[in-house]
Parts: C-alpha cells; sequence; structure tokens
C-alpha cells in the first residue's frame, strides 16, 4: 500500500474562495495555521465573552475570571518563545489574537497587550536571564499579570518629560519615587514595569531605565481611576511610588533610554493595529445584519441608498486595513519593518474602527444606543484607543516628520 | 487506551445552502468547514479518557481529500496524538463504501475502543458506525452521553430515551457512537496548535466499498408563500376566525 507522510505540509490556502464578508479572500493569505488561531479565538470570545462582556461593561468591571483561560489557550505574550513558556508564533498569528479578542472588546485586547506586548516583551528584550526564566513562564499562563508604568499625569505624548526617578544606593539597590496615570491592569497586576530616571552616572549621565516592580512592595500603591465612560470593561489605575526600595537586579539590565520603552510601544502598537478590526468587523457584522432585518417603511433598511453607502464604506476602509494589517504582520516576521509603518497602520485603522463603530451606531438608530448591541460600546472604547499608545495626532507628527525630515513635536 | 476517533469534514452549518449545478450535491462555493459537531465530542471523550488513565494512543482517522488533513490537524491540535487520511477525491453519500475503507484501516489497528459522531451533521446518515462495528465483529453502542471504560475491559455506557435513559454495557474492544453531552470539545491552545503539525499524519489511498447507494436529486424547501391581509380593523375578525378554524385549522 503506497503511503506518504503529510507531515509539515500545509495546504494551500489559495484554494479558498472568497466568502461574503471576505470580498477581497484574504483568508487564502493567511496559513492554515493562522486561520486555526483565528478560528479557535472566535469561537472563545463567541463564547465565553460575547454573553458577558455587556453587563461587564455596565458595571465597569474587568472580567477577571477570564484570565487563567486565556493564559491556559496562550493568549499572554503568544509570539515569544517556547523555552519560556509562550507559543512562538509568528507577528501575523499574535496580530490575528489581538483582532479576534477586539472583536470581543478593546478592553480586553487591552489587557492581552500590555501583559504581552508592554510586560512580557520588555523582560524578554532587555531583561536578564534569571529575570526571563523567573517572570515569563508565570506571565504567560496569567498566573501573573503585570502592568506598564510610562504616562505620568503631566507626561503623556512626551514621556521624555517624565519625573519618576530611580536612585542608586550604596548597596547597588535602588529607591524609586513618582507618580504613573492611565495604567491598564494597574490594580490587578502583581508586578510593574515601572520606567524612571536614574542618576547612576553612567555614560547617558538622566537615563530612562526599566525597572521590575513588585506591586506588594512597600510604597507602591494603584487606585482604579472612577468615572470612566470607555474601556469601562477594563482596570485604569493611578499608580504612587513612594520610596519605593527594589534590590539591585530589578533594573532591566539592557534597557537603554527612551528608546526602550518606545520599543514596547511599537510592539503594542502594531497589535492595536490589528485588534481595531476585530472592533470594526463586530461592527459591520451588527450592521448588516441589522440593516437586513430591519423593517422601516415597508422594507429592510439595507434596502435604502443611505444605508448601502454606509455597509459599502465599512467594509471598503475594514478591507483596506486588513491589507494593510496583514502586509505590515508580514514584513514584523520578515524583520523589514519600520516604527514608521506601525504609526502609519495604528494611525488608519484606529481611525476607520472608530468610523465604523460610530457609523454602526448611527444606522442601528435607537437601538444602537442600548448595550445589548456592540456598535456603542465599541465606538466609546475606540476613543480611547485612538488617544492611547500614540495619539492619532501624534502619529501624524511621526509621519509627517518621516516624509519632511521636520521636526514637529514642541 | 489505544483510540481511534473517525472524523468528518462538514460544512458549517450556520449558512444559507445552495445547490451545486449536479442538482445532487451542495455547492461548496464559499462555505467554511470544520470537524462535525459529535465527532468534537468523540474526540473530547477519547482524550479524557485517556487523561483518567494517564497514557495511550489516540488516533484521528479521517475518509476524504487532501482537504480533510485541515480537519485531523484540528483533532491533533486538541491533542490527538495522530492522524491517518484515507485518501479519496470524494466522499461518497453510501455510507457502506465509506465503512469498508474504514474498517479496512482500522482492522490491523488492535485498537481497544473506536469512537465515532452520533452523525455526521451534514448527512445525518447515522451509519457508518454501526456499519464498521459490522465488519469488525465488534459490539456497538449508539447515541452514548456518558462513556465509562475505566476497568479496561468493559463499556459502560448511558443513551438518553424519550423521557429516561438506559445503561448499557459491552465488552472492549467495541464501536462507540458519540451524542453530545459527554464533554464539550476543548479549545485547542495555540501550543496546540502548533504542535499538531509536528505529529504525524499518514496519507494511505482510501479502499472504498462498492458504491450502490447515491443521491439522485436534491432541493430546497419551497419558500414560503407570502401572508394575506385579510383587512384592516374588527370587521375582518369573522373571516380571519373564520379561515383559522377551515384553512389553517388551529383552531
Amino acid at each position: 500500500m503506497a503511503t506518504d507522510l503529510a507531515t509539515d505540509t500545509f495546504l494551500a490556502s489559495p484554494a479558498l474562495r472568497p466568502r461574503e464578508d471576505d470580498l477581497y479572500g484574504i483568508d487564502a493569505a493567511l496559513t492554515e495555521e493562522e486561520r486555526a488561531i483565528r478560528d479557535n479565538v472566535r469561537r472563545w470570545v463567541d463564547e465565553k465573552v460575547l454573553p458577558i462582556i455587556g453587563q461587564h461593561y455596565l458595571d465597569g468591571t474587568f472580567p477577571k475570571h477570564l484570565i487563567a483561560e486565556m493564559g491556559e489557550l496562550g493568549f499572554f505574550g503568544p509570539s515569544l518563545p517556547e523555552e519560556y513558556g509562550c507559543a512562538g508564533l509568528s507577528n501575523v498569528a499574535y496580530g490575528i489574537i489581538m483582532q479576534e479578542l477586539e472583536r470581543g472588546d478593546s478592553g480586553l485586547r487591552s489587557a492581552a497587550s500590555v501583559q504581552g506586548s508592554l510586560v512580557m516583551y520588555p523582560i524578554y528584550a532587555f531583561g536578564s536571564e534569571a529575570q526571563k526564566r523567573h517572570w515569563l513562564p508565570k506571565m504567560a499562563k496569567g498566573e501573573v499579570i503585570g502592568c506598564f508604568g510610562l504616562t505620568e499625569p503631566d507626561y503623556g505624548s512626551n514621556p521624555a518629560g517624565m519625573i519618576t526617578r530611580a536612585r542608586k544606593q550604596a548597596d547597588g539597590s535602588w529607591v524609586i519615587n513618582g507618580a504613573k496615570m492611565w495604567i491598564t491592569n494597574g490594580s490587578n497586576a502583581q508586578v510593574a514595569v515601572i520606567w524612571a530616571k536614574t542618576e547612576d552616572g553612567d555614560e547617558a549621565g538622566h537615563s530612562i531605565r526599566g525597572f521590575l516592580v513588585p506591586t506588594d512592595a512597600t510604597g507602591f500603591a494603584a487606585k482604579d481611576q472612577k468615572g470612566k465612560l470607555s474601556l469601562r470593561a477594563s482596570d485604569t489605575s493611578e499608580l504612587v511610588l513612594a520610596d519605593v526600595h527594589v534590590p539591585a537586579d530589578a533594573i532591566l539590565p539592557d534597557s537603554k533610554g527612551l528608546k526602550s520603552p518606545l520599543m514596547c510601544l511599537t510592539q503594542a502598537r502594531y497589535g492595536i493595529s490589528w485588534g481595531v478590526l476585530g472592533a470594526a468587523m463586530a461592527c459591520y457584522e451588527e450592521a448588516r445584519s441589522y440593516a437586513k432585518t430591519r423593517v422601516m417603511f415597508g422594507k429592510p433598511i439595507g434596502g435604502f441608498q443611505i444605508q448601502q453607502v454606509r455597509l459599502a464604506d465599512m467594509l471598503t476602509e475594514i478591507t483596506k486595513g486588513q491589507l494593510l494589517a496583514l502586509h505590515l504582520g508580514r514584513m514584523k516576521d520578515a524583520g523589514t519593518f519600520t516604527p514608521q509603518m506601525v504609526s502609519l497602520a495604528k494611525r488608519n485603522n484606529v481611525n476607520i474602527a472608530t468610523e465604523c463603530a460610530r457609523e454602526t451606531r448611527r444606522l442601528l438608530g435607537g437601538n444602537g444606543i442600548l448595550a445589548e448591541y456592540a456598535a456603542m460600546r465599541h465606538m466609546a472604547n475606540l476613543e480611547s484607543v485612538y488617544t492611547y499608545e500614540g495619539t492619532h495626532d501624534v502619529h501624524s507628527l511621526i509621519l509627517g516628520q518621516a516624509i519632511t525630515g521636520l521636526n514637529a513635536f514642541g | 487506551m489505544k483510540i481511534a476517533v473517525a472524523i468528518k469534514r462538514v460544512p458549517d452549518m450556520d449558512t444559507r445552502f445552495k445547490i451545486a449545478p449536479s442538482g445532487t450535491a451542495v455547492d461548496e462555493t464559499g462555505l467554511k468547514f470544520d470537524m462535525s459537531d459529535f465527532d468534537g465530542y468523540a474526540a473530547e471523550a477519547a482524550l479524557q479518557i485517556n487523561e483518567k488513565q494517564g497514557g495511550g494512543e489516540i488516533t484521528a482517522i479521517s475518509l476524504g481529500p487532501d482537504v480533510v488533513q485541515e480537519t485531523l490537524r484540528k483533532a491533533l491540535s486538541m491533542g490527538l496524538d495522530k492522524a491517518v487520511q484515507l485518501k479519496a477525491d470524494a466522499v461518497p453519500f453510501d455510507g457502506y463504501a465509506i465503512a469498508e475503507a474504514l474498517a479496512a484501516e482500522l482492522k490491523g489497528g488492535s485498537y481497544d475502543l473506536i469512537l465515532f459522531g452520533r452523525m455526521a451533521i451534514d448527512s445525518s446518515n447515522q451509519s457508518v458506525g454501526p456499519m464498521v462495528a459490522e465488519l469488525l465483529g465488534l459490539p456497538c453502542i449508539s447515541a452514548v452521553s456518558q462513556l465509562d471504560v475505566s476497568d479496561g475491559k468493559t463499556v459502560k455506557a448511558r443513551r438518553e430515551l424519550e423521557g429516561a435513559y438506559e445503561e448499557v454495557t459491552c465488552p472492549l474492544p467495541a464501536v462507540v457512537t458519540i451524542d453530545e453531552g459527554v464533554a464539550r470539545p476543548r479549545y485547542p491552545s495555540l501550543k496546540g496548535i502548533m504542535a499538531a503539525k509536528k505529529k504525524p499524519l499518514e496519507v494511505k489511498p482510501a479502499q472504498l466499498g462498492p458504491v450502490t447507494a447515491t443521491v439522485a436529486k436534491m432541493e430546497l424547501p419551497p419558500e414560503r408563500a407570502a401572508g394575506r391581509i385579510l383587512g384592516e380593523n374588527a370587521d375582518a375578525v369573522p373571516e380571519l376566525v373564520r379561515l383559522l378554524q377551515t384553512e389553517a385549522k388551529v383552531l
């Protein structure tokens, strides 16, 4: 009997034909593995997130009970190597996971972005081998949650002006003082990556360095920020560090200057440029389904030109955004991407997602303001995403500088 | 325990089907495919048996063209150990032809337990599992909602009946078809998906039996007729009541 082994061979995706919501056949540009990951995360979000997220949003609570399962399934730091307990996936696969999580809610995706791109990534990129072995496997499983402290009350778009200081003691340990704001996962975290200026007399003089600070350290306090009208299913906190004493090995040894946290942000922004497409897709699907079933003036509202323009605009922008994110992901996997590309993708995709959410909200009429539908929740969430991780305007200036060679900051 | 799970690749049922120009099959354009639901329950049941016993080997088997490899890899990503594709250009309608091919493969495998889904959710034949049992000379229990093989010698199975249930036992090796209720299929972890491509997937030609039953014609249910408006006010009520009694016969 003729027998051959199909191990390590994969089906050619181009055999797939375009579907209703995949007009450009983008599925065919994904590998079998990438599609399997997408379908798997999508099923999880459909079954575990969508039924409960509206209530969490109304209550202003993060669905903490999902963390263990997210860890078990591998959603935290999925593109980091297997030797640290991660899945070792491609950047495209990572983007797809962010997309599917944000199809549920931007708050859920934010939690995973912060854990993976802003805490696990700097430990992986700038940490010692001992730090990596200690933290990464636990963080991959969701046993330890992390937060990222860069932004301060008076220093958002301009992190170089940060006030937080780390002073080196005679025995090599550090004392950190300062305050951080808008910190996702802050009150839920066991460890914080705190960025602070040092005065340790190294070559750079005043240099921004990263520190791994346990949140139960004396002098460390995290307080949830109240009154948010956006990202309500996500914990956002203020951190206060008053004479927090950490040992010499708390510093991330390879973190050097502002470039280090900005590298983390590039990772997270990359994930956001995918993630928001999930929110946009959720809105588009809601709009399409509503337009086909809601009857007004004797016919489904989808039969009116004005709603068809809305739907056509949404599908066009989502398709462009998907092609942008996928191409960026392939370049990131090939090692040829630049931060300017990420700025372009983050700026464009968040903007179009915000527009899709707003247009869906409008298409849904009065029903669009209810939590029963996803549009207004996504719309309000995306206003935060528009502003965090480099505001839309800051990314305009990054691109402007790349185009003209002239710096328009400050 | 050495377990085989037969798996079928079927279209996602949450869709509006069209009939192909041949008039005897579904138009597959634009359809999404996945593992048949009951086969997912069977795979989960196999995983739980071996996790409880702390060892064993589970083989996923699927018959069809190369696209079934994707479904087999999904089973591998859930945690099954290896996979066999019985390669055929198409999956015939005739369950007996399929059963012969599966039996030929399973015969030499010295499996303790062979699991099927209760039925494939696309063809709803419920026939291949029992036919394979017959061809292999093994006992068969169908539509099982709870399964216990912990003594390694007997199957203790529970079957749901209308308003009651029954417990059925038979010796191993045996063929069991799985209904929902055993356990929801697990989500493959990302590591599981990565690991799946390193697990063995063997491709063999399917030794299909003779195909005698074929689909002659496939038709969609007729469109629902449009409603009638009998009138706008209370005057229409007597006529409505009359029609509900005489025409619709619901009163």
